[in-house]
């Protein structure tokens, strides 16, 4: 387990849009650099991200190398209804990593 | 100042010729990123208009640099964005990032942190939910190149 940050309101009002940032430890090593020894180092990255929202997905991206280190990622959403987000990061190596948020929606 | 000798001249030209012998596929090509917006569009030619591409026009170090993408959309069940994309010109890859949203994302805007090999030219395209595809494009200078190499 490596260290996720994410930043969502607690509580929301129903049909409200809220911002959710996330962000997580990854070096995302793109396959393209070389190491000390002059050997390119293996491209190990996170290829997808998706989020679900009461089991629903609401948001997923594709990353590539291009994506910088520590992949931080800002969408929105509408709060629907009270529940949990469920976030999951799968990348290269058999990286998978989720994390859950609860929301409370009045 | 130096005289040029016959034998450094010849290790000099030598030198130039491995550094382009040495140095397959380090960047994307136009074709490629045609190629790659082809991809994501299903072969359709997006038109300019309609989304935003945020990026600093002086970009200081090239490993980090926060982009937003911001679409015009109301973002209704019947007229919602799909899927926005970046792309770049020259990275070793064209693909940057695929963002794919539903009508429940309320506001079609993401704002991620990419890389960037060299100045360039970076491109957005947004898919919107009646099959149209719309795009922005911003010309970029990086003083610190993202390290490929």
């Amino acid at each position: 387990m490596v260290r996720a940050l994410i930043n969502c309101p607690k509580t929301a009002k129903k049909g409200e849009v809220i911002e959710i940032k996330t962000m997580i430890s990854h070096v995302m090593e793109t396959g393209y650099r070389p190491g000390a020894d002059g050997k390119v180092v293996p491209r190990d990255i996170l290829r997808r991200f998706t989020v679900r929202y009461a089991g629903e997905e609401i948001f997923s991206a594709d990353l590539y190398p291009a994506t910088a280190a520590n992949p931080f990622i800002s969408f929105h959403t509408v709060a629907t209804q009270s529940g949990t987000f469920s976030f999951t990061w799968d990348g290269d190596n058999g990286f998978t990593q989720t994390e859950t948020v609860a929301i409370i929606v009045t | 100042m130096t005289v040029i000798t016959r034998r450094m001249a010849i290790a000099s030209s030598l030198g130039g010729l491995s550094l382009l012998v040495l140095r397959p596929q380090a960047f994307a090509t136009p074709t490629e990123l045609a190629g790659a917006i082809a991809e994501f569009t299903g072969g359709a030619t997006p038109q300019r208009g309609r989304l935003k591409l945020d990026l600093p026009p002086l970009v200081e170090n090239g490993n980090s640099v926060s982009v937003t993408l911001r679409a015009d959309s109301p973002m209704a069940p019947q007229d919602h964005v799909r899927a926005m994309a970046i792309f770049t010109e020259q990275n070793p890859q064209p693909n940057v990032a695929t963002f794919r949203f539903g009508p429940r994302a309320g506001r079609a805007v993401v704002n991620t942190r990419m890389r960037l090999a060299t100045s360039q030219k970076v491109i957005a395209v947004a898919g919107y939910s009646d099959g149209s595809f719309w795009s922005d494009q911003v010309e970029v200078i990086v003083t610190l190149a993202a390290c490929v190499e």
